[in-house]
């Protein structure tokens, strides 16, 4: 029997009543007494001096507040960087100033020059038009590659080159690892395009900055997954605001995908600008410009090779890969190609020798930072990729090839410096297996080339870290901040409760999900627990939402302040029945003295806690109000594998997704509706990836891609109905609900199965192709049959 | 959006004296002109809004033929089934928001060499009515956006003679779900006509020398292996100039074989 409340329930998300009956309240939603609209002009070309800019027809146009260039900006710090990666001979990434308006170059398109405050969006759009800018264009350097070569443009002047850095992991065993190439019996080398991505959720960022000269008091509003990152950044780094006159609200959030982590200019600028202007100042992106300036995803470049033994072991593993920053470095993005991808090229394998090397490379193109997944995504898709390519290339099975090299003792220490605390591979292998009919496969496939098409099918493993991240360790990797979070659980004295987390919800049903936990551990109703969250003058100072980390840590969090209430409720419900706090036990809401059948309920322990005329006032302090903060002591893997069936029309190559399974390990669950529909959304990303989506530009820096006409989105008819399964559970070992994330598996795990799948297909009609970079669109995929 | 005037006439004859003034500009669904407007890329003075034209509205039906009222929109054309390709073409443009709004003269007249029912006009020889003339749809698509049209003529009408047999066959743009190449065949009473969009530099254009074999045989079989020259052919990032030239041979096959 499925339980009907509590963990491992799966009420419907409450949060979906205002978000279906257009009840959210969204940032753009909020409008503040006597506020003005900003309008940012931005660069339409990819690289250029500013030789000057005239605003003064501009400033006499109708509704004209004041208008912005990066004079204004002078002396005021630039956006920070939150991650520094060292370099494999020890030095610090080079590290570029990120004005928030254009300082003497603009270095993509999109980058802001200026910006007009005015009475109406469309007054501030008129006077932008009026403002003179005289830029020289420059060349621009798009290329990875080109921008490597000597010689090139340079994005930064003041750098040495556009190099951010050269990266070695682990630089140590480069001997080796290059040793066992030599001796292998088999070497498999796959290169490789992990393209650009746009993140694109649907609600486009919105920044409102309000200021209150009585209090000295500044508000920003903002599209967050983490509004005290934003605080802290913008507040400390950019423009010197001391932190507690500083609140950031993140109200409903329409879909992050880790482009809302980052802080970024316009919400720095609408801050700056409503002292400056002593007015609130908004502004809301239109999605030509959420294309322009909202952090892209992805875009590495990359070589592996695979070494085996003569009996198909993985002995070495090798990887070369270039990483596209774009022309600044937005808050997370050296981190996202090296400590969040190198340290997962193990994945679910005991090759014991791995090195590999990642070059960051300045462009002229928007800023590349975490996308749902974020750096394991690439990692798992050229390994997951070239093992297939191996299997086939030696002609055994590639489930087969892959179970062979399982890891299957845990805790397991990878040679890329993480250690596994807990998976079962082959558990979720045979949980795949039962999903996909494998032995009905050929009878498909017959099927389909009767009607002539061409089928395929492809598997693929995965693993991730997740519950970012111990701080102490991400320390040392470079992080500029703690990755702990906090929650505080504050009970009335009617016995509700309110549970202010750091934590932040924008499509992922805490709301839903948070609550269930904290009922099942005191035996009361869900309906009696909300969730807080979004409002740093609400929530203690906790890191917000990514890298599948809310429930895990923030989650832990929430448990451990749960506890010390449950604790400070027994004592007083030790009081209350004139027993000894260790005889007091907690089932169903009631406080019974063991072995008796005397009890209180828990409302008449939270009333007189609140109400303390019967209280053990000289041990305790009234009240029920208990804040945790909870640091995890490693990240959490979880772990799964994919499977994709694929028709191809050969005539026009378009590919179908016939089928889609997924068998995951997230440890144990709390919703399991909730974790089914995260694994939906991510596959669907992923299938995004892997037949759709990329960001293009044009050898000058221009966008190819700027709107829906051209950048490809997944649909609801390119995507099937998905057989999810998560029976498959290995707890995590050190959290205390024994829980993993789910919010990236999806994405993570699924564009690997399906181009397995794809050039499955593709081989099964005589095609000599063994690789395909995604997007596999018609085009491509017909060019590479015709080739 | 830059500011503009908006008028919305009830004839044909005050929609054109509207029309008048130079800078003033036909508004037929707004699903082209809208977004144009909103990225600022047109700055009409006044826009004729079309839709209140009750001469312009709905499909009659004279037997061998019918006319399509041009402020007619996308799903009442989808739902008349007269002419069943036609109307499943209309079916399949957009999404129903766009179905609902976008008209056939809006679409005629802007003549997105992307669009479906410039095949459609093309391949079945329909007759584009205007507020002075009729024009023959052989000489009414003039290349990529360029029409016969006069500056403030407006299409009021479209005829359009039932074919023997007929089908379109789109290839959509993964991204935009236009056509990438979409044909339309048609068996008329003064032979087989071919009509291809999404394809050509040109625009919408009849494909001769199909025509050609399949008025010899009607039959998928009479165009095997033939492509139109890649040469022309329109080549960006969702297909290079072979693929389009490959894939109108693809649909056009695959439209024939529909129609039997
Ligand atoms: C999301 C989306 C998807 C689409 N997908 C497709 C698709 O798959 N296939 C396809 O073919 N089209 C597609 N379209 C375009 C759609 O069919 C438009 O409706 C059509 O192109 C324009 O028609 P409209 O009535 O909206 O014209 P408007 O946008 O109002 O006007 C377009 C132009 O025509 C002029 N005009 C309008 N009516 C007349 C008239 N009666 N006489 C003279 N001039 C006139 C206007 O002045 C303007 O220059 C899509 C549009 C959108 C927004």
């Amino acid at each position: 029997m499925p339980k009907d409340h509590g963990i491992g329930a799966s009420p419907k998300r409450r949060e979906d009543v205002r978000f279906l009956t257009g009840e959210g309240n969204y940032t753009d939603d909020i409008n503040v007494n006597g506020q003005a609209y900003v309008h940012f002009l931005r660069s339409d070309v990819a690289h250029g001096k500013i030789n000057g800019i005239d605003t003064s027809a501009a400033a006499a146009m109708p509704g004209v507040v004041k208008i912005f260039t990066g004079a204004d900006f002078e002396g005021i710090g630039g956006l920070p960087c939150g991650w520094q990666v060292t370099d494999k001979h020890g030095e610090p990434m080079q590290e570029p100033a990120h004005p928030v308006l254009a300082q003497g170059k603009v270095r993509h398109v999109g980058d802001p020059i200026a910006a007009v405050v005015a009475e109406s969006v469309e007054q501030a759009r008129d006077a932008a038009e009026a403002i003179e800018v005289d830029i020289e264009e420059l060349p621009a350097v798009v290329d990875m590659k080109a921008a490597l070569s000597e010689g090139a443009t340079k994005v930064h002047d003041d750098l040495t080159s556009n190099l951010c850095y050269d990266w070695g992991f682990v630089e140590e065993v480069k001997p080796d690892v290059d040793a066992a190439f030599e001796t292998a019996a088999h070497v498999t080398t796959l290169e490789l395009v992990n393209q650009r991505m746009v993140a694109n959720p649907m609600e486009p960022r919105v920044a409102i900055g309000d200021y209150s000269r009585g209090t000295d008091e500044h508000t920003l509003y903002t599209t967050s997954q983490n509004p005290h990152v934003i605080r802290l950044l913008m507040g400390a780094f950019v423009l010197g605001i001391p932190e507690h006159k500083l609140r950031v609200v993140a109200p409903d959030v329409g879909g992050g995908f880790g482009t809302k982590i980052f802080h970024y200019a316009e919400e720095a600028f609408c801050t700056f600008a409503a002292k400056a202007c002593n007015r609130p100042v908004k502004w809301t992106s239109s999605r030509s410009e959420a294309f322009m300036s909202d952090a892209h995803g992805r875009d590495h470049v990359t070589k592996i090779e695979l070494a085996l033994d003569a009996d198909n072991n993985f002995i070495a593993l090798r990887t070369d890969t270039l990483a596209n920053m774009g022309a600044y470095l937005s808050t997370f993005a050296p981190s996202v190609p090296t400590w969040l991808h190198g340290t997962l090229m193990a994945g679910n394998y005991k090759t014991p020798l791995i090195h590999v090397n990642v070059r960051a490379v300045f462009t002229n193109t928007v800023p590349v930072d975490a996308y749902r997944g974020a750096g394991r995504p690439e990692a798992t898709f050229q390994l997951e990729r070239v093992v297939d390519k191996a299997a086939r290339e030696l002609g055994v099975d590639p489930i087969a090839l892959r179970r062979q090299n399982f890891i299957t003792e845990f805790p397991y220490a990878t040679p890329v410096a993480v250690e596994y605390d807990t998976g079962d591979y082959h558990g979720t292998m045979d949980a795949l297996e039962g999903l996909i009919d494998r032995d009905g496969f050929a009878a498909r496939r017959a099927e389909s080339e009767k009607n002539g098409k061409l089928r395929g099918l492809g598997v693929n493993c995965y693993i991730e870290a997740c519950g970012i991240a111990p701080s102490n360790l991400v320390g040392q990797l470079g992080a500029r901040a703690g990755l702990y979070d906090a929650a505080t659980v504050r009970v009335t004295a009617t016995g509700s409760i309110s549970v202010m987390v750091g934590a932040h919800s924008h499509g992922q049903g805490h709301e839903t999900s948070f609550p269930q936990v904290v009922a099942e551990m005191i035996g009361i109703d869900e309906s009696q627990i909300d969730i807080v969250h979004g409002d740093s003058s609400k929530i203690p100072f906790g890191m917000g939402t990514y890298g599948s980390r809310s429930i895990a840590v923030c989650g832990s969090a929430m448990v451990r302040a749960t506890e010390k209430i449950i604790a400070k409720a027994k004592k007083i419900a030790a009081h209350l029945l004139e027993a000894s706090d260790a005889d007091i036990e907690l089932k169903d809401g009631q406080f019974s003295v063991a072995g008796t059948d005397k009890s209180v309920a828990w409302g008449d322990v939270t009333l007189a806690a609140y109400v303390p005329h019967n209280y053990p006032l000289e041990d305790i302090e009234p009240g029920l109000e208990e804040t945790a903060f909870y640091d995890p002591a490693n990240f959490t893997y979880p772990s799964g594998a994919y499977a994709c069936e694929v028709e191809v029309d050969p005539e026009t190559g378009k590919v179908t997704i016939e089928s889609f399974a997924a068998a995951d390990d997230f440890g144990n669950i709390i919703n399991p509706m909730i974790v089914d529909g995260q694994v939906h959304g991510g596959i669907g990303q992923g299938i995004g990836q892997a037949l759709l989506e990329n960001c293009v530009y044009d050898e000058n820096g221009q966008l190819m891609t700027g709107s829906y006409m051209d950048y490809a989105m997944p649909r609801a008819d390119d995507v099937p109905f998905y057989a999810v399964d998560h029976s498959s559970q290995t707890p995590c070992t050190h959290n205390p609900l024994g829980v993993k994330g789910c919010g990236e598996a999806g994405a993570i795990g699924s564009p690997p199965s399906v181009i397995n799948a794809v050039v499955d297909a593709l081989q099964s009609g005589g095609h000599d192709v063994t690789h395909i970079d995604m997007p596999a669109s018609p085009s491509r995929v017909w060019a590479a049959m015709n080739k | 959006m830059y500011n503009f005037d908006y008028e919305k006439p009830s004839t044909v004859a005050d929609a054109v004296a509207a029309l008048g003034d130079e800078d003033a500009q036909a508004l037929g669904g707004g699903q082209t002109l809208i977004p144009t407007l909103k990225q600022r890329l047109a700055s009409p003075t006044t826009l004729v809004s079309l839709s209140g034209i009750s001469e312009m509205q709905g499909i009659t039906d004279e037997g061998g033929s019918i006319t399509i009222g041009g402020a007619t929109v996308h799903a009442d054309v989808a739902s008349n089934g007269a002419i069943a390709a036609l109307s499943d073409l209309a079916g399949n443009i957009g999404d129903p928001a766009v179905r609902n709004r976008g008209t056939i003269g809006g679409s005629l007249a802007n003549n997105d060499p992307s669009a479906c029912y410039p095949s459609a006009a093309l391949g079945l020889g329909a007759t584009i009515v205007t507020n002075t003339r009729e024009i023959a749809a052989d000489d009414y698509f003039q290349g990529m956006f360029s029409t016969a049209l006069d500056e403030g003529e407006i299409i009021t009408a479209v005829k359009v003679p039932k074919p023997e047999a007929a089908n379109y066959q789109k290839f959509e743009q993964p991204a935009s779900r236009f056509a990438l190449v979409g044909v339309f065949v048609a068996k008329t009473s003064g032979g087989v006509r071919v009509a291809v969009t999404g394809a050509s530099e040109e625009g919408v254009f009849r494909w001769s020398e199909a025509e050609a074999a399949l008025n010899g045989n009607f039959s998928a079989d009479a165009l095997e292996g033939m492509a139109p020259d890649a040469d022309g052919m329109i080549a960006d990032l969702h297909g290079t100039s072979a693929y389009r030239a490959h894939l109108v041979g693809v649909m056009t096959r695959r439209a024939v074989a529909a129609c039997s």
